[in-house]
């Protein structure tokens, strides 16, 4: 027990606490900037998220996507390899899924659910097969093509919802309830949030990441290309197939998120005209998360508390939910310069040690 | 129709969607010349297009009047300049991951700019309306040329041509000055520019800041040429197509501004298609993604091997080797 306690690296764990608190406390610089009052403002997110079983619910069912997302994220990352382009997997999977729940209507619950699914997280998974492809094959940076990708995703999917889907207010019809992962039971106890069954595919998706990563030789090798993609050649690991794979699978992650909100939040596909963001903030939350399972749980649950509370501080502090953005992108920042981050603490803890 | 009245369609349409993506692909070339990656240049025109607005606004109401929008302009590429500083003290002096420093800058000016609107303008999330926007005119002498004159120089803005000539003067800055040598070297082998007593930091500060100062000009004259007010949706991608020509021009200045020439032409085709026969059969989606699709296929190499410069995206550490 305390061998395994002074292995944690504190150092480490302490960044994201830090970033937050910074991110937070940025947040409250720029509140009273604009005239706002940021303990009003932080205080109402807070009492919202957890006295409100309203807001407790949505907290939980905003963190499904992101949870995923930050999954997929994370899992590329993994592998050395950085996927921008979960916000078009996310699409394709949700459209996927919406589609084929319409299409296959009349089919039974307990085939057409885990079938719609399964085919959203394969659509994803295909749309990011073809940048680890192109990385692998012709060394095209996957953040450029993955970039690509998602206005591809975008434009793509609209298209095909106006030709081929399409119903009144801009959308896909309504998925047939056999497929849906709505529940009255968790509208009920939650006061009518659009809390759905999905979370236990999140919680599936996180379990599933932990033990591919670190209880299979897949996983061994995958990591193995993240920490040194010349020593793993060197030690016969096919880089190549282990790039494809990581990206491929952190596709299946986006899709099944974007299949969530197809098939439990929303119960259709609009036409989007901009990204939901849901793949954006993934990133934010595997960054914060340090790309550890665990890590995006907690750090989904800070978001999606963020994002949902953000709606209750507006209209208590009058403080526009943008703000919460802005925090995350500090958040983002502050991670991102855990460098400066440690130098500073170092510096700091050795100074006190002299005196 | 005839195929000369179709040109006198495309050709200024094409022109007036490229502007922007020039000015912006532009400072994409000095960042990424430099050495560090910009993800950020979405986020960097939500910044000038809120700027221009605001600041047109604010001079218009200062009885400013036709002058105002290009004014703006100016303040667009001074808070393009200081937002990007953002992104150079943290990904060169702090050393973090340029992506992931991109990425939150993109997240901050979206963020920021809508809380500053909502601020500003009571809790609506868009501007007024500016009402001196930069408009299409006939220019002067050239605009009367049989021929050339309808196609290039009638129904254009004076922005597009100013991007164009942008472009030349950033070719001669990069390729032609002192300056221009010493930035690409620090973006090539910075280790090397240092031990000649070239200062890696200081550059790459440059290079980015140029990149804000660009990518502001061209947020702040998309706006004030094509939407004339801010809101959520005034910039949707237009960064990562800048970015996306950037790459299509292989990191040259004329390599920049002929691919978002080309996008603007890619553009400009799926919002007028309908009015032109044999296009008006082809889904539009086809245009729309054109330009993603040609770029990926352009980083495969078939048509020539697209290729960063050599430091892009790798921190500098002074005494590492």
């Amino acid at each position: 027990m305390s061998t395994w306690f002074r292995k944690i690296n504190w150092l480490t764990l302490l960044i994201p606490v830090i970033s937050v608190f910074l991110g937070l406390l940025c947040g409250a610089v720029i509140m009273l900037a604009g005239g706002y009052n940021p303990l009003l403002a932080y205080g109402s997110i807070i009492q919202s998220i957890f006295l409100q079983p309203y807001y407790g619910g949505e907290t939980i069912r905003a963190m499904i996507p992101l949870v995923l997302s930050g999954l997929a994220v994370a899992f590329a990352f993994r592998t050395g390899l950085f996927n921008i382009g979960v916000e078009g997997q996310l699409m394709a999977g949700w459209l996927a899924s919406v589609a084929c729940a319409i299409e296959l209507d009349g089919l039974p619950k307990v085939i057409l659910l885990p079938l719609s699914i399964i085919v959203g997280g394969l659509v994803g998974g295909l749309w990011s097969f073809l940048p680890g492809l192109l990385k692998a094959r012709f060394k095209v940076h996957e953040v450029i093509s993955t970039i690509m990708m998602n206005y591809i995703a975008l434009y793509s999917t609209a298209y095909i919802i106006k030709n081929f889907l399409y119903t009144e207010g801009e959308r896909t019809p309504t998925i047939p309830s056999s497929a849906s992962l709505a529940s009255n039971f968790l509208a009920t106890i939650t006061q009518g949030s659009r809390l759905h069954w999905g979370f236990i595919v999140a919680i599936i998706a996180v379990v599933v990441m932990w033990f591919l990563l670190w209880r299979t030789t897949m996983g061994f090798e995958l990591r193995s290309v993240g920490f040194s993609p010349d020593a793993s050649r060197y030690a016969g690991m096919n880089v190549s197939r282990n790039i494809i794979l990581s990206m491929t699978i952190s596709g299946v992650f986006a899709g099944l998120a974007g299949a969530m909100e197809g098939l439990g939040t929303y119960q259709y596909m609009s036409i989007m005209s901009s990204f939901s963001g849901i793949g954006f903030n993934g990133i934010a939350v595997a960054l914060l998360g340090m790309n550890t399972p665990i890590g995006v749980v907690l750090s989904g649950a800070l978001f999606a508390g963020l994002q949902t509370g953000g709606l209750t501080m507006q209209s208590v502090a009058g403080v526009p939910t943008d703000l919460i953005q802005v925090v995350i992108a500090l958040i983002i920042f502050f991670v991102g310069s855990s460098y400066a981050i440690k130098w500073i603490w170092l510096r700091m803890s050795r100074k006190g040690r002299k005196s | 129709m005839s195929f000369f009245q179709v040109l006198t369609i495309i050709i200024p349409s094409t022109l007036l969607t490229a502007a922007p993506l020039i000015f912006t692909s532009l400072g994409g070339v000095f960042s990424e010349r430099s050495g560090v990656v910009n993800i950020g240049l979405e986020g960097l025109m939500w910044v000038g297009a809120f700027t221009g607005a605001v600041a047109t606004l604010f001079l218009e109401h200062a009885g400013v009047g036709a002058a105002s929008p290009w004014i703006a302009i100016l303040i667009a590429a001074a808070a393009g300049g200081i937002f990007s500083l953002i992104h150079a003290v943290v990904s060169i002096s702090f050393h973090a991951d340029q992506t992931v420093s991109g990425v939150a800058l993109n997240f901050l000016a979206t963020g920021l700019t809508i809380y500053l609107v909502k601020m500003i303008y009571n809790g609506q999330g868009q501007t007024p309306y500016i009402a001196n926007n930069i408009d299409k005119t006939t220019i002067p002498v050239l605009g009367h040329i049989p021929f050339i004159g309808p196609i290039f120089f009638q129904q254009v803005t004076y922005t597009s041509y100013i991007a164009i000539l942008f472009a030349f003067i950033c070719w001669y800055i990069l390729f032609k000055t002192t300056f221009g040598l010493r930035l690409r070297a620090v973006g090539e082998h910075p280790e090397a520019a240092d031990t000649l007593g070239i200062s890696v930091i200081k550059l790459r500060y440059i290079g980015v800041m140029i990149s804000g100062v660009l990518g502001g000009i061209g947020g702040a004259v998309y706006l004030v040429t094509i939407t004339s007010n801010f809101n959520i949706s005034t910039i949707a991608g237009q960064g990562f197509l800048a970015l996306a020509a950037m790459i299509f021009g292989k990191w040259h200045p004329i390599g920049a501004m002929l691919g978002s020439l080309f996008f603007g032409f890619a553009q400009a085709l799926s919002i007028t298609s309908q009015q032109i026969p044999y296009l008006d059969r082809l889904p539009s989606v086809v245009l729309m993604i054109a330009p993603y699709v040609l770029t990926l296929i352009v980083l495969t190499g078939f048509v020539g091997k697209a290729e960063p410069p050599k430091a892009d995206g790798v921190p500098y550490f002074k005494g590492q080797r």
